[in-house]
């Protein structure tokens, strides 16, 4: 069964290291996204792992299989996967049906077959009334549905999708989120996917990669990348958040506006500064004078800046004689006026420490 | 949503075994050997010898004696002064030409703006040798049309028009060449969108200062990019000065050149040469510089919507210009030379008696020479063309893919022919390959090696476009599905190709066909092309056969241009509805 296994995998292009020893385990129907901003190394690491660059260090495992390495590495196209690719690599000379036929035709199946298969694969990706069309006369979402399918035809070992929806506009690439993750959860081919947009890896994955620099700073759930960053960076790039600094005093944390008592923490670096990201959504705002009750800490202050995003309020709230301000994400109907005095509803127990 | 079906299990996973190395064996380094030889021999030896011919004597020794030679009469002197004032006046009268013509079919209502560009097209297509003789008699001292015409009306005693005179070459010239600044001016105009002049008339210019202020500076660079082209192939054409220059006295470098060449001294028409291969370089040099300044061009945004300027009745005006500027780029020279074509002698007119199809019945059945010469014209282009393009389509995959280093070498010299004029290179051809061992003077080979440099440059820029504009994703598809590279580039790369290829062939052949500054010092009496003949009987006088001759190459010409168009139409296989 499929696992692919990158151990300590690196390349350098001149002295700078696209990716620096990146060692992550895919299992065997897994769909696992690499998440990083532009330049992070992501798909670098797809393309060394569908074998198109040779890693300059490391390895490339495939059930214990060495696929890449220094040494020498399996060409693309003896690794039976398939891929799909950011600018869909649709082939314009050829029709639908013989765009997603090629596969097959190179593994030599018989032509019966064929037929059988493309017709079945373009029901599956509601494809079957097009077979016939070039290309040319395709929209963007047909096109990758083409694309979507002319890869999982050939039943690959390991699926590998470079940014493959972000040439759609922003409903369609809603709508093929959920695709590929409905064929996936169909079909349980191990899957390799980049992105640089959060929502995509979280509504697809089952694993997240986060990337950053060239290396993997947290690979989880995406829930637990959400709410258990493990680092400022992938604190800062999933989702949006509040950073705070909280210096021991004794069994105190010392913040900026407000402090904590260390209990409420199960366990904190030992380091006399410690970061914490909290999440907007995690925060409250209540009206003055109004007593916080259960798990959560009051903090007096007041409003200085709000916009209104539909699905929710952004306010921005500073803590009384604080100068960090805090960004709060409150629910439409929750209305605060500007320069009006507020109390922040804190749950410590949602504050992340991240080293 | 439709069940998933074909969830039948999943084929084997990845290969078994250790991996193989990619290579087995660096076969690439001998690849980039084999073409680097290849370009030398084509490309790079010929330049040397020319350079090599020009400082050494007989003897071998080092010397400068062949540049003091080339440059101590003033006679050679007054040729390269001819020359410039040549060039510059074609490049000045091609921009008044072509500029308007250009704007008229972009940006206006003028009618017949189709046939107007079909037109410049078609001036283009006539090989300038051919226009000179077409205007030899139109505009020849008395006997000419023109000249006639005017001492019927006016009853004077001197025709008005001498061709044989500076004046003369730059409009033939000018009349062949302005294509460049129209297609170059045309490109640019299709860049500036009317946003561009709307925001000049938003803040209060009138028509004129936007045209003045805005359009005209933002083409500018194209404009004067087409000046320095049209300068260059100007002061680099053979056959014009050849049929014009020499009876004017009006000597011209490669008039020149030829001077020295048949006097049987290559060092001192190396010597010669070179420095008009200094200008050439510097001044595209200069070309690049000024198209590659930032700010200066409006490459930059999406072109935006162009407005059509609506002209009035000035749109007849503009187009009775374009009109006339078809008539005497085109149909003036075309109607003379069919008409001498089928006359018994030219000069007696349009006249039933005058008829006769004994000239056509000659260079067809009668000739030693004609047919055999039309067959090699068509067979050495041809051959060139297939050779340039083969070459320049593994050198451009090459270089795009970044299969090789030093692929960028490899690309530089393939472009490299291109600030070589072609009598240039035929001295550099004539001084690397004539003498023995290899003896090549004369055979059908050197012409279409010569052939083939001369226009890899033309080959290599169409095979690189066309290989870019195929995303490397469509090759990475077939092979991660399955496929090699092979593979990829059977059922891929050539059928995507293969229409830009079947253009960047014409563009090629037409050239080759007609090319006749490489051809002239190359052919040897056995394998004379069509245009070397067709230059021999003008240098006779013989203007009936000559225009049957230069009638077949044109013929040539325009079917391989149209069969062309056909195929690169059918081929155009993705059906829109």
């Amino acid at each position: 069964m499929p696992v692919v296994h990158l151990k300590g995998l690196t390349r350098a292009f001149g002295s700078f290291k696209a990716v620096d020893s990146v060692d992550l385990e895919i299992r065997d129907g897994e769909f696992v996204s690499l998440l990083g901003p532009s330049g992070c190394g992501k798909t670098t690491t797809l393309r060394m792992i569908a074998g198109f660059i040779d890693p300059t260090g490391g390895t490339i495992d495939v059930d214990g299989h060495v696929l890449s390495s220094v040494s020498g590495s399996l060409p693309p196209e003896k690794r039976s996967m398939s891929m799909i690719f950011q600018s869909y690599a649709i082939w314009p000379h050829m029709t639908v049906g013989e765009n997603v036929g090629f596969g097959l035709e190179i593994r030599k199946i018989p032509r019966e077959e064929v037929k059988k298969r493309i017709a079945e694969v373009l029901d599956v990706v509601q494809m079957g009334h097009l077979a016939s069309r070039y290309p040319a006369e395709l929209s963007g979402g047909q096109q990758q549905r083409v694309a979507l399918a002319r890869a999982i035809v050939v039943k690959p070992s390991v699926l590998l999708l470079d940014e493959p929806l972000s040439n759609l506009d922003a409903n369609l690439r809603e709508e093929m989120r959920f695709e590929i993750r409905r064929l996936h959860e169909a079909l349980k081919i191990t899957t390799v996917y980049v992105t640089h947009d959060q929502a995509e890896a979280m509504a697809t994955s089952d694993r997240i990669a986060v990337m950053n620099k060239g290396r993997i700073e947290q690979v989880d759930a995406p829930y637990l990348v959400y709410t258990r960053p493990k680092t400022r960076f992938v604190a800062g790039f999933i989702g949006r958040t509040n950073f705070v600094t909280g210096k021991r005093d004794g069994d105190a944390l010392h913040f900026d506006g407000f402090a904590l008592h260390k209990d409420w923490f199960a366990s904190l670096p030992a380091k006399p500064a410690i970061d914490f990201s909290i999440r907007p959504q995690s925060l409250r705002l209540e009206r003055a004078g109004m007593s916080i009750t259960g798990n959560r800490v009051a903090v007096e202050g007041q409003v200085v800046q709000r916009s209104f995003l539909g699905e929710h309020w952004d306010y921005t709230f500073q803590p009384a004689n604080a100068s960090q301000v805090l960004k709060v994400a409150m629910p439409p109907s929750d209305v605060f006026e500007v320069g009006s005095p507020a109390v922040l509803a804190l749950d410590p127990t949602l504050m992340v420490a991240i080293g | 949503m439709t069940d998933v079906t074909i969830g039948e299990g999943r084929a084997a996973a990845g290969p078994a075994g250790k991996p193989k190395s990619r290579r087995t064996f660096d076969w690439t380094m001998l690849v980039w050997l084999l073409f680097a030889a290849i370009l030398i021999a084509i490309v790079v030896n010929p330049i040397f010898r020319l350079v090599w011919e020009s400082i050494t004597t007989e003897a071998g020794g080092f010397t400068l004696d062949n540049y003091v030679k080339a440059y101590s009469r003033t006679r050679y002197w007054q040729a390269l002064i001819n020359t410039v004032m040549m060039g510059a006046g074609t490049a000045v009268l091609a921009a008044l030409l072509a500029v308007p013509l250009a704007w008229a079919c972009v940006r206006t209502d003028m009618p017949g703006r189709g046939f107007v560009r079909l037109s410049v097209l078609a001036a283009f297509i006539i090989p300038p040798y051919l226009s000179a003789v077409g205007w030899v008699l139109l505009a020849g001292p008395n006997s000419g049309w023109l000249n006639k015409t005017w001492m019927w009306a006016t009853g004077a005693s001197q025709g008005l028009f001498n061709i044989y005179s500076l004046t003369g070459l730059i409009v033939i010239m000018g009349l062949h060449l302005f294509f460049f600044i129209f297609v170059f001016t045309s490109s640019a105009l299709e860049l500036v969108s009317s946003e561009m002049e709307d925001a000049a008339n938003v803040l209060g210019a009138g028509p004129m200062k936007t045209a003045f202020k805005i359009t005209l500076p933002l083409i500018m660079p194209a404009i004067l990019g087409g000046l320095i082209i049209i300068f260059l192939q100007s002061i680099a054409l053979f056959g014009v000065p050849a049929i014009i220059a020499i009876p004017a006295r009006y000597p011209v470098v490669t008039t020149q050149l030829t001077e020295f060449f048949s006097n049987n001294r290559v060092d001192l028409a190396a010597a010669y040469a070179l420095p008009l291969l200094l200008i050439t370089m510097t001044l595209l040099g200069l070309q690049r510089w000024m198209l590659a300044r930032k700010g200066f061009t409006v490459v930059g945004g999406k072109g935006g919507e162009r407005r059509i300027v609506k002209l009035g009745p000035w749109r007849w005006v503009m187009f009775g210009y374009a009109l006339f500027v078809a008539i005497l780029a085109v149909f003036m020279p075309l109607i003379v030379l069919i008409q001498a074509a089928f006359s018994k002698a030219w000069g007696r007119g349009f006249a039933l008696d005058n008829l006769t199809f004994a000239h056509v019945n000659f260079i067809l059945f009668e000739h030693q020479g004609a047919v055999p010469a039309l067959i090699r014209s068509i067979l050495y282009a041809g051959t060139a063309a297939f050779a340039a393009l083969a070459l320049a389509l593994v050198i451009a995959y090459i270089v795009r893919r970044n299969l090789l280093k030093g692929g960028q070498v490899l690309a530089f010299l393939c472009m490299a022919p291109f600030v070589i004029p072609g009598i240039i290179l035929a001295i550099g051809f004539y001084a690397a390959y004539a003498p023995p061992p290899l003896a090549l003077a004369g055979t059908a080979l050197i012409i279409i090696v010569a052939f083939t440099t001369r226009l890899l440059p033309i080959a290599y820029q169409n095979a690189s476009a066309g290989i870019s504009s195929i995303h490397v994703e469509m090759e990475e598809a077939v092979r991660i599905l399955g496929g090699g590279r092979l593979m990829a580039v059977r059922r891929v790369v050539a059928p995507l190709l293969k229409r830009s290829l079947v253009g960047a062939w014409i563009l090629i052949f037409v050239p080759a066909c007609q090319e006749l500054s490489t051809a002239i010092f190359l052919s040897g009496p056995k394998n004379r092309v069509l245009s070397v003949l067709i230059f021999d009987f003008s240098e006779e006088g013989k203007f009936e056969q000559l225009s049957v001759l230069g009638g077949l190459l044109l013929i040539i010409t325009v079917i391989i241009v149209a069969i062309g168009f056909r195929i690169v139409g059918r081929d155009f296989m993705l059906r829109r509805q």
